[in-house]
């Protein structure tokens, strides 16, 4: 029998040849796994963390115990001020400023005492929601629009070729632009510029380049630029979302097998008659839902439309504001400032805290982010909906 | 020009390729060489060769579909169907194609119902009337010998019949167009035995209304179903006879070597 030494003690002294060679090794791995596994957990803590936070503030704003569950005055009323005073009997009372005109007015000797107003605690939300709602609307009819159009070009039409890849990159750095930038963009072109019509029964004839009268109505379109308006803050987002729609409509359109169009072609039919019949309908499905996706993102922006659409307060929801009928109605909705929940969001962090803005900004946010997380779900479900129906 | 290059029977030629070159990458290269080649109109003519030998190119030569290639360029000779010169300049590729229908490799229907499949390429071409629709659909997919499997679901999906259906209605949807000529690419190359002898079937009925031109990797099915053969080889075409000459009694050493199975 050979001597034990130290070199080969570990292997024979056990008798197992698979025995761990070094500690130290086995220590530099175990860190490695750790440190991986730490920064993945400390993401998700994050994420928790913060989803966590909004949900236990804002869950108690806009849920209630009682029938029907959800805080109605929150999301069927605007933003307003809150008035806080006391009573006869020093009791601590709240009212909107809605409901505090319609308290004195019923009673015009109630004893007021301490009183005092906070700006945009009171109320709700509805004007940010609609506008929100009306901004990512026409936003997204803008960008789809768009976007598919170009897509199809790029795809079906463009080729391979250098322009093209150039056109391509072009396309994809504007999703590297930064989002004030889109919204100093927009300001620029879509509000100043007098390169988009409006309707309107007086055109402003300082600002105005040119205008069209329509013969079936008492008005013209007016080149005279969009302003600050719904329909400029839209375009700017729709701009924005532009690359990734465009990325979408790309893959949904690649995504369609080349026998549905060789096939087609082979039949006698055009091009456009191949895309539309045998292409189109089988990406249509594929671009919605990823652009829905794509659109969400864009919805959560303040930077593109802090110039271009929004305000900070607003009286009227956009289609009570409008006057006209038919054209210049639709004209006049499109053409006004909206609120816009990102911003309201924004604005209400700037003011001092209190604790009834604190519970409209936790409220705020919360609907926000169910808001996008709403949107996001929607896309999955149509997707898997389609992955299911649209299968070859 | 090679004598065995002209139709084998000294019939009606319906193509007639003329010292055609093409290649894929706007000229450097040819992957077809100076093909000459008639092909006799009422009869089934089989393209046969290893892979890569330019018999799909040549086939899609045929109705233009190599225009959708941007690459694609036609470097020497013509191609003349029914006596016309198809890169005339006012020969417009969607009108040929109405006369000369393809089937594909990877049978592939529209994932629409089996009626709207049939009643693709006439509706295409502006057919609204109802009444017409449905004799050319229900022609097409008798002659496809589909019409009794499928009469009852003519509103289902076309993609839950078989393989083998779904090429048969892709026969019958080529049909509908009543095309002079059916080109047909590998067309049993993804179908089980038995289906394809169903689709070989068919060539057999079909070829008495219409010219057909097959490329197969099978040479047992260019045996079975044509009734004359060309042998392709690196870009250039070989040798074309009579199937029985090609298979029984080949001239040239490369078809020889090719159907006994010495390469390819």
């Amino acid at each position: 029998m050979f001597k034990v030494t130290a070199k080969n003690s570990r292997a024979s002294k056990a008798g197992n040849p698979f025995r761990s060679s070094s500690s130290r090794r086995r220590f530099h791995d175990g860190l490695g796994t750790g440190l991986f596994a730490f920064f993945t957990y400390f993401i998700l803590a994050c994420v928790l963390g913060i989803i966590g936070k909004i949900v236990w503030d804002g869950a108690p704003v806009i849920f209630q115990d009682e029938a029907p569950f959800l805080n109605t005055d929150f999301f069927a009323k605007s933003p307003m001020t809150l008035h806080e005073f006391q009573n006869e009997e020093r009791e601590l009372i709240r009212l909107d400023q809605d409901d505090f005109v319609e308290f004195q007015k019923n009673n015009p000797e109630a004893v007021i005492v301490n009183e005092q107003t906070h700006s945009y605690s009171g109320g709700g939300i509805l004007g940010p929601l609609v506008g929100t709602a009306l901004l990512v609307l026409v936003c997204m009819l803008m960008a789809l629009f768009v976007g598919i159009s170009t897509a199809i070009y790029l795809v079906e039409y463009a080729g391979e070729g250098r322009f093209v890849s150039i056109l391509r990159l072009a396309i994809m750095n504007l999703a590297g632009v930064p989002s004030i930038v889109f919204g100093l963009f927009g300001f620029a072109f879509f509000c100043l510029s007098p390169l988009f019509p409006v309707f309107t029964e007086t055109p402003d004839w300082e600002k105005s380049l040119f205008a069209i009268p329509i013969w079936f109505t008492d008005g013209y379109f007016s080149f005279q630029g969009w302003g600050s308006s719904l329909i400029a803050g839209s375009a700017t987002l729709a701009v924005m979302v532009l690359p990734v729609i465009v990325a979408a409509c790309e893959e949904s359109l690649k995504a369609v097998p080349k026998g549905f169009r060789e096939a087609s072609m082979a039949l006698g039919a055009t091009k456009w008659q191949c895309i539309r019949t045998a292409v189109l309908p089988y990406a249509v499905p594929g671009m919605l839902t990823a652009s829905v996706l794509g659109i969400t993102r864009v919805a959560g922006e303040t930077a593109p439309i802090m110039f271009t659409a929004a305000v900070a307060t607003k009286g009227k929801l956009p289609w009570q504001d409008a006057g006209g009928s038919g054209l210049s109605w639709l004209s006049n909705v499109l053409t006004q400032k909206v609120e816009a929940l990102p911003y309201h969001i924004y604005n209400i962090s700037k003011l001092p805290a209190n604790q009834a803005l604190d519970e409209m900004r936790y409220g705020a946010v919360l609907v926000f982010l169910l808001l996008v997380i709403g949107f996001a779900l929607i896309s999955v479900i149509l997707r898997s909906h389609y992955r299911k129906k649209l299968k070859w | 020009m090679n004598e065995s290059s002209k139709t084998p029977h000294g019939g009606k030629a319906i193509i007639s390729i003329d010292d055609l070159s093409f290649s894929y990458d706007y000229g450097k290269t040819d992957v077809l060489r100076h093909i000459s080649l008639d092909i006799p109109a009422g009869r089934v003519t089989a393209f046969i060769g290893p892979s890569g030998c330019g018999k799909s190119t040549l086939l899609r030569c045929l109705n233009r579909m190599n225009d959708l290639v941007d690459t694609a360029k036609i470097t020497s000779g013509r191609i003349r169907i029914l006596g016309q010169d198809i890169h005339a300049p006012d020969v417009e590729a969607i009108e040929l194609r109405k006369h000369v229908g393809m089937l594909f490799q990877k049978y592939n229907p529209f994932p629409k119902s089996i009626y709207e499949n049939v009643a693709y390429g006439l509706r295409v071409q502006g057919v609204k009337n109802k009444a017409i629709l449905d004799q050319a659909v229900e022609e097409s997919l008798q002659k496809a010998a589909l019409w009794s499997e499928v009469k009852d679901r003519l509103d289902f999906s076309a993609l839950g019949l078989s393989g083998g259906q779904q090429q048969r209605l892709c026969i019958a949807r080529t049909i509908a167009v009543k095309p002079r000529i059916i080109l047909m690419d590998e067309p049993c190359s993804a179908l089980d035995p038995i289906a394809t002898a169903r689709i070989e079937e068919l060539i057999a009925e079909l070829h008495e209304d219409f010219t057909i031109v097959i490329v197969t990797h099978n040479m047992q099915q260019a045996a079975r179903v044509s009734d004359q053969t060309a042998f392709f080889y690196l870009g250039e075409l070989i040798e074309f006879d009579d199937t029985n000459t090609i298979f029984g009694n080949p001239k040239a050493k490369q078809t020889e070597d090719y159907i006994s199975g010495r390469f390819g």
